[in-house]
């Protein structure tokens, strides 16, 4: 090195490099953030509509709503949560008429947070469909949510009526030990997985607790698609 | 320092000095990426982008930079780097962004990233200092590629998602698992020292001939 620093190094000399340090660096974080932002968000938009579609083959578009505790309104282009809120997914279809509803449930299962996306018929109040958003389940185990036909059959009319004041689920949903489902409310377990379904379960259960008594009062405001 | 030619300097990376299977370092997302081919590709090529850049703003800043103060400004530099990889990759797949999870962040710290930057990069002008942190990156990626690859065929029985045997074969769970990383790690770290004790011994045997 040409000029080796005194062991003294001026104390001003440190605040004027770092302060350089901290200004091109500042810089460069904040040009990446800007040029990147849509396509980010583009992507984001893409592979929520693409786990949509999976669980609702019929839908062609997706409106995100939130539901509060004073009723519903639209999330288009809204970033942030409002306290309290559930996110959810008002699926329409080719005629631009409500095809279902998707919304998000998660749990913690074997190793992380189990994240899944299902589909809710509102004329049947039933779930019809769920699909992975993500998960860290040990694979060809916890995995088997997503391939095992038995499972899977579970979720094609899982019943999340509510009860008549409106307020909570009629039943609530609950995962079963293998081969001891009697009511069209309970979820069977694969054997050797039953900590990964619990937590389809679980989620499912919370979710659809504090969405679905949010979401029937305002059906009306969803039926067709807002312009 | 004698100033080695700029190819010299970016093989030594790639072979001689592989940060992987020599010199060992960066073992964090060795191990946990590396479940595939592609995860693994990404994971290296992300690598190599920080080390680049950060060794070639280091070395720029070389001369400015107090030796007090110049671990926190190698730490602020790769650390904005790997936030521009960050959102690189969230805008250019989603799906390799959650395959990699927490591990890009991570780069921030991998030991060959600093160990870079202390070592060469501030001692070195410019262009040696690039070429060699990306022939180090690329010997990182080549490292990741060759573990991801055993893993991935032993794993699930594909490579780059397509598959290799038919139904009848069984793919060994227990290499998408992390002590499967730990398993090949080992196994190529054997090979290497293998090949290296081969080849120093004939060395030895020329030069013994020679004189």
């Amino acid at each position: 090195m040409s000029d080796t620093p005194e062991i003294n190094t001026p104390t001003f000399a440190m605040v004027r490099t770092l302060g350089l340090v901290a200004v091109i660096c500042g810089v460069l974080i904040v040009g990446i953030y800007e040029v990147t932002l849509p396509a980010v968000n583009a992507n984001k938009k893409l592979a929520l509509e693409r786990q949509v579609f999976k669980v609702l083959p019929t839908a062609k578009s997706v409106v995100p709503y939130f539901a509060t505790a004073n009723g519903i309104v639209s999330a288009e282009g809204q970033d942030l949560v409002p306290a309290g809120a559930v996110i959810f997914y008002a699926v329409y279809d080719a005629a631009n008429k409500l095809a279902g509803i998707a919304s998000e449930a998660s749990s913690s299962g074997y190793a992380d947070q189990v994240r899944i996306l299902y589909a809710y018929d509102v004329d049947k109040q039933v779930i019809t469909g769920i699909g992975v958003i993500s998960m860290r389940e040990t694979p060809g185990i916890g995995d088997k949510i997503l391939t095992d036909q038995a499972f899977l059959k579970n979720f094609e009319a899982l019943d999340v009526h509510l009860s008549d004041d409106l307020k909570s689920l009629a039943n609530e949903v609950k995962t079963v030990k293998h081969g001891t489902k009697t009511s069209p409310w309970q979820i069977d377990a694969i054997a050797g997985a039953t900590v990964t379904s619990k937590a389809v379960g679980r989620g499912i259960n919370q979710s659809a607790q504090s969405l679905l008594p949010r979401l029937l009062p305002n059906l009306d405001k969803l039926t067709v698609k807002a312009q | 320092m004698s100033a080695p030619t700029s190819f010299d300097e970016f093989l030594s990376g790639l072979w001689k000095q592989n940060p992987i299977f020599v010199m060992v370092l960066g073992m964090c997302p060795t191990l946990a990426v590396t479940v595939s081919a592609v995860n693994a590709i990404y994971m290296g090529l992300a690598t190599t982008f920080v080390l680049g850049a950060s060794c070639l703003l280091v070395s720029l800043l070389r001369n400015s930079i107090p030796k007090q103060v110049r671990i926190a400004s190698y730490i602020v530099i790769i650390a904005t780097f790997v936030t521009v990889v960050d959102y690189a990759i969230q805008a250019i797949s989603l799906d390799v962004y959650e395959a990699l999870g927490a591990y890009i962040k991570l780069i921030v710290a991998n030991c060959v990233l600093l160990g870079r930057a202390e070592a060469h990069a501030a001692k070195n002008p410019p262009l040696p200092a690039t070429t060699n942190a990306i022939g180090m990156g690329l010997g990182f990626t080549l490292g990741l590629f060759m573990i991801g690859c055993v893993r991935e065929i032993l794993g699930a029985g594909k490579l780059f998602g397509v598959a290799l045997f038919g139904d009848h074969f069984q793919p060994w769970v227990v290499m998408v698992l992390p002590p499967g990383g730990f398993f090949v790690l080992a196994f190529w770290l054997i090979v290497f020292a293998a090949f290296r004790h081969i080849s120093n011994k004939r060395n030895v045997q020329v030069q013994g001939a020679q004189s």
